[in-house]
This record gives C-alpha cells, sequence and structure tokens, in this order.
C-alpha cells in the first residue's frame, strides 16, 4: 500500500509553521503550530485533527512542499479522529462504486480532455476553444471510473483514495492519449501532487484547465472581444494542490479583459465554498458554513463584482445559488473564456 | 349491434366508446405485475349523469362496470377482474370552483393532480393541495379511492381527511351528495352531517367518485428539499419523532435502496422546508439542524446530508426501473413509525431472496402517526422469472406487513384477502351489508373487497 513521504526534517527546520500559523480556521502563533505539528508527526492526537475544515490551505502555505493536509488526513484517518459524521462517510465512499457497467475505452490519438465525474458539465466544453481535444467520460454512467477519488480528503480517508486510484489512472491511461487536460483542478491535483506524494505511478502527462484554456486563447487573440466585466473568482480548495498553476487565473482574466476585483479573500487568502464544512461534525458547524458563505459573498459584492467565476462544480452547486441570489451572476471559467470569443454558454 | 356497446354509444357518443381489441388491450394492463385482464367495453363519459345512465344500464344488463382514473395504483385495481366496462374518467376532468377565500376546489373525480396543481400554480399561487408522488396523471377520484397521501401527509394527514364534499354516482345509478353540499350550500365542509363515508378506500366498489371539493393549504414561496442521512436504521424513529415534535417540515420521508450505491444501507430522511423568505426558511432549519438534531450530528451518527435541494412536485420515485424493463410494483402499508427499522431489514431480506435491489421508503403521516411505508420490486417485463419474483416477493411483503402488525395500504386482491381473513366478523359483516345494499346486483369493481 502507498504511504505518505513526509518529511520531518523539513519540519524540524522550519522556522515560520506556516501551514498552521496560515490557517484562516485555527488561531495559532508559531510555538503552538510547532508543538501540534510535533504531534502530528509523532502519530498522537492533536487539536488540529479536529479543528480542520479540510480547505486544503495548508498544502499552499508549506514553503517547503511537505504536505501538511495529507499528513493531516492520514493521521485523522489513524485515529478515527474524522471530520465528518459516520454515515456521511460511508455515503461518499459508497457514491463512488461504479454499477453501471465498464466504460468502452477508445484510443485517443492526440490530447485529451478528462471529465472526470462531471460528464454532465459537457456543455460547458464546446467550442472553438475545445476543437483540438477528445473529450474523455462523457457518459455519466460510467464515470465514476474516471474518478480521481480525492474527494476523501474531506473525509478524513486517503486509504480509499490509494486503493482505487491506480483503477482510475488504468483506464484513464488505456485512452492512449498523449496529454491529458483535467477539466476539475482536483483531477490536476489528483495527478501532479497526491499521487506523487504516496509514491502513485501517473503514466501520462496531466495539464491544468487553465494553463489548457490560455494556450488556446492565446492562439486566438485577434478573436477575443474584451468582456469589460468586474469579477470574482471562488478558488476551489484543490488549487491549493497546485498553486502554481493559480497565476493563470490573472493571466486568462487579463486576456479577455475582464477585472478581476480587489478584495480580502482572495488568492492564498480565499475562502471555503463550504460545501463540505456544511455537514462537518464539530458543533455549530451549519452556521459557521452560512457565516462564512456571507463573509465571502460580501466581500464579492463590496469589491463591485459583477460576475463570480467558478471551475470547481462542487464550488458551483455550494455557492452559486447564494451568489445569484447576491445579483453576482455565476459563471464557468470556461464559459466565461468562450464568451470572450463570442460564443454562447449554455 | 351488440346491445350494449350501442347503449353505451347513446349515452357517451361513438367517439367515447370502443369495443375493439386494440383499443380493449390497452385497458387489459397496468404498470405492475398482474396478469393482462380484457373488459368488453371501455366508455369514457363526460358527466355524472352520463355515469349514472351508464350504471343503470349495467345494472340490468347485470354487467360489470370498473372505474378506471390514471390506472397508477399498480396493484391491478382498475383491471375488470370479471370483464364488463372500464369506464374511464379522464374526461370529467372540469374544475368547478375555486375558492380562495374558504380554502377548496371543486373538482370532477377524472382531473389529474398534475392538472390541479397547474392550475393552481396558475390562478392561486398560495394555495396547494396534498400531491402524491405518483405520476401526474394519477387522478383526484382514484387517489381518495385508495385513500392515497401527498406531500402535505405530516401536517394535514391523508388526502381523504382533506375533504369538505363528496358527489357520488350509487351503484344503482342515483347521484348522491355528502357534506354541507348535500344541503344547497356551498362545498365548504364535510361534517357535522351524519358520516356517510362509505366511498373512501373502496377502490370504487361501492360507487364512483364524481366530485370532490379538495381542501387547500398556505403555498409557501420557497419550497426546498434538506437531507438528513443515518447509518443505524433504529434511530430513524426517533429522529423522525423529534422532527415531528418540532413540525417545521412540510414533508418528511425516509428512505433507503441498494442502488445507487450511495444510499445502500444508509436511511436518507427528505425534509421538505418551505417558507415565504429566506429568514423563515432559516428559522426552520436552525430549529431542525442546530437544535432538535445537532445530538446525532455531534455523535458523529447522523449528517446533514444536502440543503436547499430544489423539491419538485410531484417528487416521483426514481427508483422504478433498476431491472432495466419497465416494470416496478410495490406493496404499500401504514405503519407506527416505531416499526421501520423491522420494516426495512425484514424488506431487505425479501429483496435479496428475490434478487431484486431493495427499495423502501416511509412518508410520516400526521405527527408520526402513522408511516405509509412501501417496499418496492422492479422486474424486467420481458423475463417471466423476473416478474414471478416480483409477484412472490409482493405476496411475501404483505404476510410481512400483518406479521408486523401493520395495515396493507391499497392491497392488490392477495392482500385484500389476507386482510379480511384478519377482520373481526363483525366488521366483515358490516362491510359485507353495505356493499350488498349499496350494489345488490355486485356489479361494481367486482374481486374488490368481496366479502365471501
Ligand atoms: C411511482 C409511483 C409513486 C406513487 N406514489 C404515491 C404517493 O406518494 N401517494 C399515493 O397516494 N399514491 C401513490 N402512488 C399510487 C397511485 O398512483 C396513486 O395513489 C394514484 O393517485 C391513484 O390514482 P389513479 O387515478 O391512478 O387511480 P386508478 O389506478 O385509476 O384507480 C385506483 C382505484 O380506484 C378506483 N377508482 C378510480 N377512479 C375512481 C373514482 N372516480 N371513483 C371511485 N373509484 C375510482 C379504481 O377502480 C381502482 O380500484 C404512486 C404510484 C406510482 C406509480
Ligand atoms: S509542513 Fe511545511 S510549513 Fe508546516 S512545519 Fe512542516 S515544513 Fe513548516
Ligand atoms: S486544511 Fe485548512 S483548515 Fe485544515 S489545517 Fe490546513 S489550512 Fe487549516
Amino acid at each position: 500500500m502507498f504511504n505518505l513521504r513526509f518529511d520531518e526534517n523539513k519540519c524540524l527546520a522550519c522556522e515560520t509553521h506556516d501551514c498552521l500559523t496560515r490557517c484562516q480556521y485555527m488561531a495559532m502563533d508559531i510555538p503552538t503550530a510547532k508543538a501540534e505539528m510535533e504531534k502530528l508527526i509523532q502519530g498522537r492526537e492533536s487539536r488540529v485533527l479536529h479543528d480542520c475544515v479540510t480547505c486544503y490551505a495548508c498544502e499552499e502555505y508549506c514553503p517547503l512542499g511537505n504536505h501538511p493536509f495529507y499528513l493531516i488526513v492520514t493521521r485523522q484517518e489513524e485515529l478515527d479522529i474524522l471530520p465528518l459524521p459516520s454515515p456521511l462517510i460511508k455515503r461518499g465512499v459508497q457514491m463512488a462504486i461504479p454499477f453501471r457497467g465498464e466504460p468502452e475505452i477508445e484510443p485517443i490519438a492526440g490530447r485529451a480532455l478528462n471529465m472526470g465525474v462531471f460528464s454532465m458539465l459537457v456543455p460547458h466544453v464546446q467550442g472553438r476553444l475545445f476543437e483540438d481535444v477528445t473529450l474523455m467520460s462523457t457518459d455519466s454512467r460510467k464515470m465514476f471510473h474516471y474518478f480521481c477519488q480525492l474527494m476523501y480528503l474531506h473525509f478524513g480517508r486517503t486509504s480509499v483514495i490509494n486503493e482505487r486510484l491506480e483503477e482510475s489512472i488504468a483506464t484513464i491511461a488505456a485512452h492512449g492519449a498523449r496529454e491529458v487536460i483535467h477539466f476539475h483542478d482536483e483531477c490536476y491535483g489528483t495527478y501532479a501532487s497526491y499521487a506523487p506524494a504516496f509514491g502513485i505511478d501517473v503514466p501520462f502527462k496531466s495539464v491544468h484547465l487553465f494553463e489548457y484554456l490560455y494556450e488556446r486563447l492565446g492562439a486566438m487573440q485577434d478573436d477575443i472581444k474584451p468582456l469589460n466585466y468586474k469579477v470574482a473568482y471562488q478558488r476551489p480548495c484543490s488549487s491549493r494542490l497546485s498553486p502554481d498553476k493559480h497565476p493563470f487565473v490573472d493571466k486568462l482574466f487579463d486576456l479577455i479583459g475582464v477585472e478581476h476585483v480587489q478584495r480580502e479573500f482572495v488568492d492564498e487568502n480565499a475562502l471555503c465554498c463550504g460545501s463540505t464544512i456544511m455537514g462537518q461534525r464539530r458543533e455549530g458547524s451549519r452556521r459557521f458554513c452560512l457565516e462564512l458563505q456571507q463573509k465571502n459573498i460580501d466581500d464579492m459584492k463590496k469589491a463591485g463584482a459583477q460576475l463570480c467565476v467558478f471551475n470547481c462544480p462542487a464550488c458551483m452547486q455550494t455557492l452559486g445559488k447564494p451568489v445569484a441570489d447576491a445579483g453576482i451572476m455565476p459563471i464557468f471559467m470556461s464559459d466565461l473564456c468562450r464568451l470572450a470569443i463570442g460564443e454562447k454558454s449554455p | 349491434m351488440d346491445k350494449i356497446y350501442s347503449a353505451l354509444t347513446q349515452i357517451v357518443g361513438e367517439d367515447y366508446v370502443s369495443n375493439r381489441p386494440e383499443e380493449l388491450f390497452t385497458y387489459s394492463k397496468d404498470l405492475g405485475t398482474s396478469p393482462p385482464q380484457f373488459p368488453e367495453y371501455v366508455a369514457a363519459p363526460r358527466t355524472a349523469e352520463e355515469v349514472s345512465r351508464i350504471v343503470r344500464m349495467a345494472n340490468q344488463e347485470k354487467v360489470a362496470v370498473v372505474p378506471l382514473g390514471g390506472g397508477m395504483t399498480l396493484a391491478g385495481l382498475a383491471l375488470p377482474l370479471r370483464g364488463g366496462i372500464v369506464l374511464d374518467l379522464k374526461r370529467m376532468d372540469r374544475i368547478i370552483e375555486l375558492n380562495e377565500k374558504a380554502r377548496y376546489v371543486v373538482i370532477e373525480a377524472g382531473a389529474s393532480h398534475g392538472k390541479l396543481t397547474a392550475h393552481l400554480h396558475k390562478h392561486a399561487p398560495h394555495l396547494m393541495h396534498s400531491e402524491p408522488g405518483a405520476p401526474p396523471a394519477a387522478t383526484i377520484g382514484g387517489n381518495l379511492a385508495i385513500h392515497g397521501q401527498g406531500d402535505l401527509a405530516h401536517p394535514y394527514g391523508f388526502n381523504s381527511d382533506m375533504l369538505n364534499g363528496l358527489e357520488v354516482v350509487l351503484p344503482t345509478g342515483e347521484i348522491c351528495r355528502f357534506g354541507s353540499c348535500a344541503i344547497g350550500c356551498a362545498w365548504y365542509t364535510l361534517h357535522p352531517l351524519p358520516d356517510l363515508g362509505l366511498f373512501l378506500g373502496w377502490n370504487g366498489s361501492t360507487g364512483i367518485i364524481t366530485k370532490v371539493s379538495l381542501r387547500l393549504f398556505p403555498c409557501k414561496k420557497f419550497r426546498e428539499m434538506d437531507i438528513f442521512v443515518v447509518e443505524d436504521e433504529t434511530l430513524i424513529p426517533d429522529v423522525l419523532f423529534a422532527l415531528t415534535h418540532v413540525g417545521m417540515a412540510e414533508d418528511l420521508v425516509a428512505w433507503s435502496s441498494a442502488i445507487p450505491p450511495f444510499a445502500n444501507e444508509l436511511h436518507h430522511i427528505s425534509i421538505n422546508i418551505t417558507g415565504d423568505s429566506k429568514e423563515e426558511m432559516e428559522f426552520k432549519r436552525r430549529q431542525i439542524f442546530d437544535i432538535k438534531l445537532s445530538k446525532y450530528i455531534r455523535d458523529g451518527v447522523g449528517a446533514i446530508g444536502a440543503v436547499a435541494q430544489p423539491s419538485e412536485r410531484p417528487q416521483i420515485s426514481k427508483s422504478a426501473d433498476w431491472k432495466k424493463g419497465g416494470g416496478f410494483e410495490y406493496v404499500g402499508s401504514i405503519m407506527p413509525v416505531a416499526a421501520y427499522p423491522e420494516c426495512y431489514r425484514r424488506g431487505a431480506e425479501i429483496s435479496t431472496r428475490h434478487d431484486i435491489p431493495y427499495t423502501v421508503l416511509g412518508r410520516v403521516i400526521g405527527a408520526a402517526h402513522g408511516m405509509m411505508f412501501s417496499w418496492s420490486y422492479a422486474f424486467n417485463r420481458a423475463d417471466d422469472r423476473s416478474v414471478q419474483h416480483a409477484r412472490d416477493a409482493l405476496h411475501e411483503t404483505d404476510d410481512l406487513v400483518m406479521e408486523l402488525g401493520g395495515t396493507i395500504w391499497k392491497p392488490a386482491v392477495f392482500g385484500q384477502q389476507l386482510l379480511m381473513s384478519r377482520m373481526d366478523p363483525n366488521t366483515l359483516q358490516m362491510m359485507k351489508k353495505v356493499k350488498t345494499m349499496l350494489d345488490p346486483n355486485g356489479i361494481m369493481n367486482p374481486g374488490n373487497w368481496e366479502v365471501a
């Protein structure tokens, strides 16, 4: 079985303990963070295991790339301190069991766009921007064969990811695509961050959707009509696993002529959409989640955002309606880019 | 020409009668496991007077009359077990009066629930009726004839408890009214006149309901569905008691099913929450999740599974076709809420024995005064073995209901006989007297609720 490659020596030498001191959901000074980190490393109970809302951000905060969040989740499972009530964990684990037959594996000669478990979002990846990729996982009955499984980080269950991931990788690899662009940040994070951290082989090259969109739009610059909207961006948790790709958000916005509004909860300071917090076990999670969402939306409004751009379907599902109720139009990044070249979104 | 056919054409017009085999074929089946039963004629009357004339003629000719609404009960209840005339009532679908201030609607019994919902949505969006989870073609009369329940069952009970008046064509042809309408008043109340409720739950074997005054209830601006999940089925009664105590939900349905896999061996409670403002909705959620159910969440045994999901009306079960062959039938029962764990466990065992993915559901009636608990069995219509398995499972489930001290709801003939075999002899005799008195020639939906 696969084990996390975590380098405790890095933590011993670490002066900032950014992973915990920068956490937006726990207030900690450096000495406390150091002590809690020690407990985590030694596999002892730590308040972090109870209070972590699983926002993934410490993966980005650690300046040394040492996977503190993967460590937290691993310990949560080992010590049975689970962030969610057990029925939700069972439900989540069962959710991804494929039950409608095997997928048909069509060979893909060039680049593939992997929809993961979001086959129903195929209408959002149409038009000229996606002309030169072949879609993968377009049949929602078979989509769980393409599931990156990373969602189980919210469930305190790295064991499930480690058990199932190789099969998903094999399914994707079987198409034989030269490069796989991942529609969802979570898939990209799985293959570019999680798998190497756990020593899981990935035989294909992964490309982040934003990087791909940037390249495509770059080649179509003459067709771009600046959109002139003021936009906010709802950064998904899994984008913390690939912080090197996050700058593409602003690059894309510049390219299509939208203004990324100045606000408090942006980039490294982004707030979780709340989708997983709502059901967590901690006392008052539901209210906390609603307050968090309100804080986030108020911040977008204050900054004058007209649109809220999403890339994660779970964020869109959780926050799309409240954002719309607040008078800000929710839109997928792919659709926004299509608008810029004069195409209509679905 | 055939005498009955020609009498029917005189009453309803040639376009609305048929004795052609291809048309009789479609009336010979329902969606469940029952073998086909062919009528000799089908007629579609437009008025209570036409119904009355048909029934009088049928008495003379000693031919059976079987009322048919949407034909959605699945249990063969509207199949002509002794042939005769199927009376397709769907043309009797007028909405006669909508009284917004007294909150009722007078409607012909052949009107569908879908039509009434659409009508209210358009003309009185602040009012609603209790819509069953059946396909929208289910009729008002057919649902009352089997004591149906809808999405207001938690606050207001059975649909047949929501009546303000009734018009019925008796098996001998007289048109009779019950409630305030019987004394020439408006159709605003069924009580306090002497109780003559001899038509509800009889599957049309004591008369044909032609008009109904149905109570309407406030329809709030926002309607959303939240979901609470537990793994331990023994918690369900307590959770439902807690939820009915707090009284903030409009509909409460607990369910579990083997497929899709996420729901397997878990129990989801769908909680419909409505309100005229977001603040009202949040107030209700706070009472439910932050106060009443918080201990389950804290203990890690219960969880908020979803919030603010769009709540469709009607909420039709999507579990019907797991065997991929277009067939499904269920046993419904009225049970004490405390029986949920046993109903679930034993039902899952029956399903496993018959190789059918289990699907069970319990809808709360009243303040947990009872629940409609159902066990659904999907089958492949093209595969006789699969149909037989479903049939056997249904019969075993009827037995189970009796064993667990429940009452079979809308029983097929097998279940009716089971119930009558357990019935208090005096009650049984009373049923027989009522039936013989109202239907001396035994022409009304024969085979149903037939006391030997
Ligand atoms: C997927 C699904 C979900 C369902 N969910 C629910 C639910 O949530 N709640 C619920 O209550 N039911 C439910 N049902 C069962 C059933 O479909 C409904 O109760 C429906 O309202 C029955 O009406 P119908 O017009 O289809 O009746 P039919 O099947 O046409 O008739 C039912 C019985 O009443 C008799 N009858 C019909 N019309 C009259 C009349 N005017 N006067 C006298 N007798 C008459 C018939 O002879 C028959 O015996 C469901 C069914 C399905 C398929
Ligand atoms: S995980 Fe990173 S930030 Fe945290 S203590 Fe270790 S090295 Fe420092
Ligand atoms: S995942 Fe988020 S909440 Fe948890 S410790 Fe890391 S930064 Fe804090």
